[in-house]
């Protein structure tokens, strides 16, 4: 889509940034340092009344600093921040200071967000806009937030608890809290994230409207298609430093993905898989859902060695269950799970480590790594019973050291040394850890659940270039994913998931994004036969 | 049964309950409102003895029964202030902190005790609270003698039971201290202080311990012993749990324990001779821990209890 009937963008490139009255917001010369890293290094924009601003960067490009900073979490070490108030002025705004934000009409929606699960979607939206040493007023609260949902198309149910809400609905409370305390400037960290397609084209419908009736949107995001389905005008960022801006009817993909990365990064080239014996064969398996985990109502597939199958699938969809089955920590409740043919009839994650299953975490920060182990003990954790590691129950420490040394530089984990900290390690370096743990043993069976998910390019074609190698020599993958674009770089056949319904899509080489998509969406291919 | 029988059906009964329930009630709304917010304080039981000997003392020293409340309260209010000082400003462990405001409280009451008064043997006595009869109700049968003879002590929990309902659930105020108790980043994106909020609640809450404390030696008795608090503040620790931080739960909890305690006295009284009095001693405690088996496995504890919170931290 392109820029929309909008004046003020072409007639602004003209003007002076700041005598613009269609500004609203605008940073000048933001810098901030965490320790030795530059986060921002003197990143100035201008936002207008009516236009969503887009962007873009890789992780780790500085994007949710400095709207940290707008939004006054963070201070910055150099720079201003200025809004338009009322009056028609820009002034600056006194640095780490949400509330002045607030007042000055900045409503950020973060991408965790900021919700009080226990308090209803009408009390979150209230909170602190009421003096508290009052009696509050509830009921106009209420008809002032009924008229902003009328108007916005932001419909919720405002007196269910929170917690009890869906991911889009809490979504949805987030962008009504800015809009009842008058925003004027809205921001969205990564707001697609969570969302599902359709949810996600929902938020688009919004945020148009709301621009339409004169807010100023800045959208975060890593995801091209998406900045480009939504966004007036682009601003990319790498590095921390500014890396360019365009409007969106100038951009396209290309162009946009150079900017992000800066310099052509040497693609991973998927040569086709040569499938063996099955290794890994789920027969009409169903497991209960379980706490966040949601249910499995019928898999059956087949993991064949040398050959990488891809599960692909909307977020929560039994992907969980799936996962938590191939690495011991649940077995079917109906049907049968079996490894190199026998039944797995018992949870035993030790048991299933020491037969040969590698197992790569969907949150490696949280179940891959015990953060406050050292980098060493996190790599011998999953041997640490093997006559390698221990002698009559007590730990070799020099033999797990020296484990350590050779797999930090063979897998190019960046840290300190052996001693280091787990949790100190970035998302990358943990999962190259997790990598030079699990691939050492040469494993059979390989479970990667989101195996690059917050990774940049670089790390992102390393580890896709670990996985393929181990395929080559003969073990079996699974690549857990929502990211269809790495399921068609890695995976030799796929699986889709919905609704805890695993359908077996065939060869990736005969399918398409859309035929993915429709099976995603839960519409079965009975029109035509997709396999063989 | 008939001894049952008995201890159920005299008003003497009740009245008793009542009366041991109201330190209770106290102790357990401020732990109630520290929680709430998000703060765990252990220091609970020294507060219970820091207010039972200060209020106490100002009233032996002459400031009235109201002044030592008042006073008994500002002490509270002090621990409470270094509680917060600790866990909230410095973000240090909410256990230790608290164990530590404990022992700090408690010594430091017992000292100024002996300080103040090194020569008495027996304890010196002050004239405490006297039972009210309200006029009229306090004539009804049974009823009359069990709830219209306290003490204005314990009208005091009473209201403020309905006060600390009312605010946490009808005001701002209330609301923000639900919030900041399940997650601080919603109020400081909203634009409250995290730390003022908690910092207050803390603050307020120990006063209200404080008074637990200070109904001990100011109405229930009218002296200041050693080791007269005896776990009361921990009870209470438990009772919060017990009532899922509600405060008509709370009340409900600390009645309970009230009964349990002033029946176990009863029955000691009648069939002491042929069970040992320790066993009756223990029945409240076991019956409490048995009620939070019950109930705490599916307590909804504030998410965002024990977590300190740094403004601008990285998530």
């Amino acid at each position: 889509m392109g820029v929309p009937d909008h004046p003020n963008i072409s007639k602004s490139e003209a003007q002076e940034p700041m005598t613009d009255p269609a500004i609203l917001l605008s940073l000048s010369n933001i810098t901030k340092r965490f320790g030795a890293l530059v986060a921002n290094d003197a990143i100035s924009l201008d936002l207008r009344k009516g236009e969503i601003l887009a962007l873009l960067g890789e992780n780790g490009a500085g994007k949710t600093t400095l709207m940290n900073i707008l939004f006054g979490h963070y201070v910055q070490d150099e720079g201003t921040v200025r809004v338009r108030t009322n009056g028609g002025n820009m002034t600056a705004l006194p640095p780490g200071s949400p509330g002045a934000a607030l007042s000055a009409g900045v409503g950020m929606v973060h991408q965790h967000f900021t919700l009080a699960e226990n308090l209803s979607g009408l009390d979150n939206i209230r909170l602190g806009t009421e003096p508290l040493l009052s009696l509050g007023r509830r009921a106009t609260a209420r008809t002032r937030i009924k008229s902003i949902i009328a108007e916005s198309g932001l419909e919720v149910d405002l007196d269910r608890r929170v917690a009890d809400l869906t991911v889009g609905e809490k979504q949805r409370i987030e962008i009504l809290k800015a809009l009842y305390r008058d925003a004027r400037v809205l921001i969205l960290d990564e707001p697609t994230a969570v969302l599902t397609p359709q949810e996600a084209e929902g938020l688009f419908v919004v945020l148009r409207r709301l621009a339409a009736n004169g807010l100023g949107v800045i959208f975060i995001s890593h995801k091209l298609g998406e900045v480009l389905a939504v966004s007036h005008r682009i601003m990319v960022l790498r590095g921390g430093k500014k890396a360019g801006e365009l409007t969106t009817a100038e951009a396209d993909r290309r162009s946009i993905a150079d900017l992000m990365v800066g310099k052509a990064v040497a693609q991973v080239t998927r040569t086709p898989g040569r499938a063996g014996d099955p290794l890994l064969e789920l027969d009409h398996v169903t497991l209960a859902k379980s706490g966040s985990r949601s249910a499995v109502a019928d898999a059956s597939f087949t993991l064949r060695a040398g050959e990488i199958t891809g599960l692909a699938g909307v977020s929560g969809n039994g992907q969980a269950g799936i996962a938590a089955m191939l690495s011991g920590l649940a077995v079917p409740d109906t049907g049968i799970m079996r490894l190199f043919g026998a039944p797995v009839t018992r949870a035993d994650p030790r048991r299933l480590v020491q037969q040969g299953v590698a197992r790569m975490p969907e949150d490696r920060q949280h179940d891959g790594v015990v953060g406050t182990m050292s980098v060493a003990d996190n790599i011998a954790i999953e041997e640490i019973r093997s006559p390698g590691f221990s002698r009559f129950g007590l730990l070799d420490n020099n033999a797990m050291r020296a484990r350590a040394e050779s797999a930090i530089a063979a897998y190019d984990v960046r840290c300190p040394g052996p001693d280091a900290e787990a949790r100190l390690l970035s998302g990358g370096n943990v999962q190259k850890l997790i990598l030079a743990r699990v691939l050492e043993r040469e494993p059979r069976i390989i479970l990667a659940n989101q195996p690059t998910r917050g990774l940049d390019i670089g790390a992102q074609a390393e580890v896709h270039r670990r996985i393929l190698a181990a395929r080559d020599r003969g073990a079996a993958v699974l690549v857990i994913s929502e990211d269809l674009d790495e399921l068609f770089a890695l995976a030799d056949r796929f699986l889709v998931i919905h609704a805890g319904d695993v359908v077996d899509a065939g060869p990736a080489d005969a399918l398409d994004r859309a035929t993915i998509g429709l099976l995603m969406a839960g519409q079965s291919h009975t029109t035509e036969p997709l396999a063989q | 049964m008939d001894i049952l029988l008995d201890i159920f059906a005299s008003a003497n009964f009740w009245a008793a309950a009542i009366r041991i329930a109201t330190p209770l009630i106290f102790g357990v709304l401020g732990a109630l409102i520290c929680e709430r917010a998000g703060v765990l304080n252990l220091g609970i039981e020294g507060i219970f003895v820091a207010g039972a000997m200060a209020g106490w003392l100002a009233v032996y020293l002459g400031a009235g029964l109201w002044g030592g409340v008042l006073i008994a309260a500002l002490a509270g209010a002090m621990f409470g202030l270094l509680h917060a000082f600790l866990t909230v400003i410095l973000g240090l462990s909410q256990h230790v902190s608290g164990i530590g405001i404990t022992l700090l409280a408690t010594s430091a009451s017992y000292f100024t005790y002996r300080t103040t008064l090194p020569d008495v043997s027996s304890p010196p006595r002050i004239a405490p609270f006297q039972p009210i009869a309200v006029p009229g109700l306090s004539e009804l049968p049974f009823i009359g003698p069990a709830l219209f003879q306290q003490t204005l002590f314990t009208w005091l929990a009473l209201a403020l039971v309905a006060v600390v309902a009312f605010v946490l659930y009808r005001t701002p105020l209330g609301l923000a201290i639900r919030a900041v108790g399940d997650n601080p980043a919603s109020v400081e994106a909203q634009g409250l202080s995290v730390r003022g909020l908690r910092i207050g609640a803390v603050v307020i809450g120990s006063a209200l311990m404080a008074l637990g404390g200070a109904f001990l030696t100011m109405s229930a008795f009218d002296a200041f012993f050693f080791g007269m608090v005896n776990g009361r503040g921990w009870i209470c620790i438990a009772l919060v749990v017990f009532a899922s931080w509600q405060p008509g739960k709370a009340l409900l909890g600390a009645l309970l324990f009230g009964a349990f305690d002033a029946f176990q006295i009863r029955l000691q009284a009648e069939i002491g001779q042929v069970v040992p009095g320790q066993v009756f001693l223990m029945l409240p405690y076991l019956l409490s821990i048995l009620a939070l088996v019950l109930v705490a496995r599916k307590a909804d504890y504030p998410r965002a209890l024990l977590q300190p919170w740094t403004k601008g931290q990285r998530h």
